[in-house]
């Protein structure tokens, strides 16, 4: 097994004691980060890119991936103790969650959600170790053409899977391409949408849009809720880590049934928001105590946690093989690759050996570090959350502003990112979903360029993403995932005649 | 921005905000479309012209805003669903404003003195802390980010006329 071997060399790489410890703070910066509203592990990075310029990739991405871990992590924490969602994707966590709080279990349930998330994430990261590298070379025949096919495939499975209206999902995606196309055109030289504005000539830098989006409109959304934090306090013994893992383990079905959804969803781009939410439902629908759920039953923990993590992980392998992000975290780490001169893509398997399998090795001891620092850290995460909101958005926001601000020493980017924050929560309240904008955002200039060289080749005819068997079956599931609403929306009809009342389908 | 008061409860309908976004994109994909236009859509010698991809990113724009727009139209005369309660947009403009005038302080003060001032505002005015409270918060943060940016990171931040006058 070649995987294998390139495995342990993986470790070997990840395994220094630099690496160890840049791991540490990764996880550590990740999980506050996850705890803070405002911070999330897509604007965290895109904060943090900058400081890690001048560090060797491999160090970077392990400490950057830690981040995305830890926040990972760090989302179940505000969500159990709180009610708060730190993260989008721990929403579902708080419908269980925060009632077994209530009646005093919160070290159960912490301990679940952790455990969870670590399973999640472990089967995701061998799936990642067996299968990326099948992928890689499967992706090394993409002509132009696969690979617009490919990108096709990702915006349209975002039209068809998002639970957002359709024509907002699209709006917002055009949105995202428009920006991305503003400045010089890189083949033709051509300045494109800049108005004569000299700052517009370099383009709107998606790591901006990223922290208005995430980081302001989420403050401001946090905002509308009041000041306050009201939350349980808990403290993890060992002894309730032992007793709460023997009595998890009955729910082997649930975590099975999670990881395949969530590895479904992240791979394809539907991320760990709605792959929670799916698994949880799906997870209430099956289960034999389903109609305890939302009453504090620890499988309505373990689901959701379970199919986040697994999302999440996963949500990197198209990432690393095709060079397209699965969740606009993962786009944040794309950004990174490309700018230490990285290019994500088959090629990254066949050039960069240490890099990805260093980076895959991290995967799996950033989950165990992970599992063991919130584990042992959870008190004083749950005391950071009582710091008032009126000292802790303040700082955030001056922390967005530096990191706008580093990102090209720009002044003008920090006005951007007010501008995209307030975007942000419009589009937020107005239920634009904002992932679809970031990652047309990223891969404006990739798209682009595939479908334009794609064009070249068959001067200018459409009939090229039809040419042969595999471009043509990728074409095609992106048109049939596209038109994928169409039949949910002509199903409801129909059942809309048949009762008076309609059910109202998918995941809400 | 605000509902025209036919109705006195205290919540701000959805309608306006969502006529207005619409609106917008549709203005933004008439830019995007009008300048894809300027550059050229069509072929040149050498291949697709720079208008030839955004234009049709443009004309997806219009047309999807456009539909949001269309819809809503349809939805006027049905019942407006709430955007947000009143308090809660008096809330979010509480925070808006500061912010705006932050980023114009960052511009006219440097980063450090606006950051201070915003969180002592901040823990003033909303968590209503004593002065001799807020006071070494409000210094004592943007004195750690400058050790750590400026000193260990060796990144330089916006300075403005007191930093110079200490020499920095």
């Amino acid at each position: 097994m070649e995987e294998i071997a390139n495995l342990a060399h993986g470790f070997s790489v990840a395994l220094t004691l630099p690496n160890l410890g840049f791991m540490l703070i990764g996880i550590t910066l990740g999980v506050l980060i996850g705890v803070l509203p405002g911070l999330g592990g897509a604007n965290g990075i895109a904060i943090l890119l900058p400081l890690t310029f001048s560090m060797n990739p491999t160090s970077a991405i392990i400490m950057l991936s830690c981040i995305y871990w830890g926040a990972l992590f760090g989302g179940a924490i505000t969500s159990i103790l709180f009610n708060i969602p730190g993260e989008p994707w721990s929403v579902a966590t708080t419908f269980d969650g925060f009632p077994m709080a209530q009646q005093g279990r919160a070290a159960q349930a912490l301990t679940a959600a952790f455990t969870s998330s670590f399973v999640g994430a472990l089967f995701a990261v061998a799936l990642i170790t067996f299968l990326a590298p099948l992928l890689a070379r499967f992706a090394l025949k993409f002509g132009p053409a696969e690979f617009f096919a490919v990108q096709l495939l990702t915006f349209c499975s975002f039209v068809g899977m998002s639970k957002e209206p359709p024509a907002k999902t699209i709006a917002a995606m055009m949105l995202g391409f428009a920006l991305a196309a503003v400045g010089l055109d890189s083949v033709t030289g051509t300045l494109r949408m800049t108005f004569g504005v000299t700052e517009l000539l370099k383009g709107f830098d998606f790591l901006i849009a990223v922290i208005g989006l995430f980081g302001i409109g989420e403050i401001l959304l946090t905002m509308e809720e009041g000041l306050a934090f009201k939350g349980k306090t808990a403290k993890i013994s060992p002894k309730v880590v032992f007793h709460t893992w023997a009595e998890i383990g009955r729910y082997w079905k649930t975590f099975l049934r999670s990881t395949a959804i969530g590895c479904w969803m992240g791979i394809t781009p539907g991320g760990a928001t709605p792959a929670s939410f799916m698994s949880y439902g799906m997870a209430r629908r099956l289960s034999k105590n389903g109609a305890s759920f939302g009453k504090g039953e620890i499988e309505g923990v373990i689901a959701p946690e379970t199919a986040a993590h697994a999302a999440g992980t996963s949500a990197l392998l198209p990432m690393l093989t095709l060079g397209i992000p699965g969740s606009p975290t993962a786009a944040v780490l794309l950004g990174g690759l490309l700018i230490w001169g990285l290019q994500p893509g088959p090629m990254l398997f066949v050039e960069q050996k240490d890099f990805v399998w260093g980076l895959i090795a991290s995967m799996y001891l950033g989950n165990i570090v992970g599992l063991l620092v919130v584990l042992t850290t959870v008190p004083w995460w749950a005391a950071i959350l009582r710091i008032p909101f009126s000292v802790i958005a303040p700082v955030i926001i001056v922390i967005c502003a530096i990191g706008a601000y580093t990102v090209h020493s720009s002044l003008f980017d920090v006005f951007l990112m007010l501008g995209f924050g307030v975007l942000g929560y419009l589009f937020k309240k107005l239920k634009y979903p904002l992932a679809p904008m970031v990652l047309a955002l990223v891969l404006g200039d990739m798209a682009e360029s595939s479908f334009r060289q794609a064009m070249l080749l068959s001067q200018g005819s459409l009939s090229i993403f039809w040419s042969n068997p595999l471009v043509g079956s990728i074409a095609g599931l992106a048109i049939a995932l596209l038109v994928w609403p169409l039949f949910g929306k002509l199903k409801g009809w129909a059942r809309a005649k048949e009762t008076t009342r309609g059910a109202v389908g998918g995941v809400r | 921005m605000s509902e025209p008061s036919d109705r006195a409860d205290a919540t701000v309908g959805t309608r306006w905000f969502e006529m207005t976004v619409a609106l917008l994109l549709m203005a933004v994909a008439g830019l995007v479309v009008f300048d894809s236009l300027r550059v050229g859509i069509g072929w040149a010698d050498d291949g697709p012209r720079s208008g030839y991809f955004p234009f049709y990113i443009g004309v997806l724009l219009l047309g999807a805003s456009g539909w949001i727009a269309l819809s809503q139209v349809f939805r006027w005369a049905q019942e407006d669903p709430p955007f947000a309660e009143r308090g809660q947009l008096a809330l979010v403009i509480a925070v808006l404003v500061p912010m705006a005038v932050y980023v114009v302080g960052i511009y006219l003060l440097g980063i450090y003195v606006a950051s201070a001032l915003l969180i002592g505002y901040f823990m003033f005015r909303y968590g209503k802390y004593r002065p001799i409270v807020a006071l070494p918060v409000a210094i004592g943060v943007p004195l750690v980010f400058f050790l750590v940016f400026e000193r260990w990171f060796l990144v330089p931040l916006p300075k403005g006329p007191i930093e110079q006058l200490l020499g920095f």
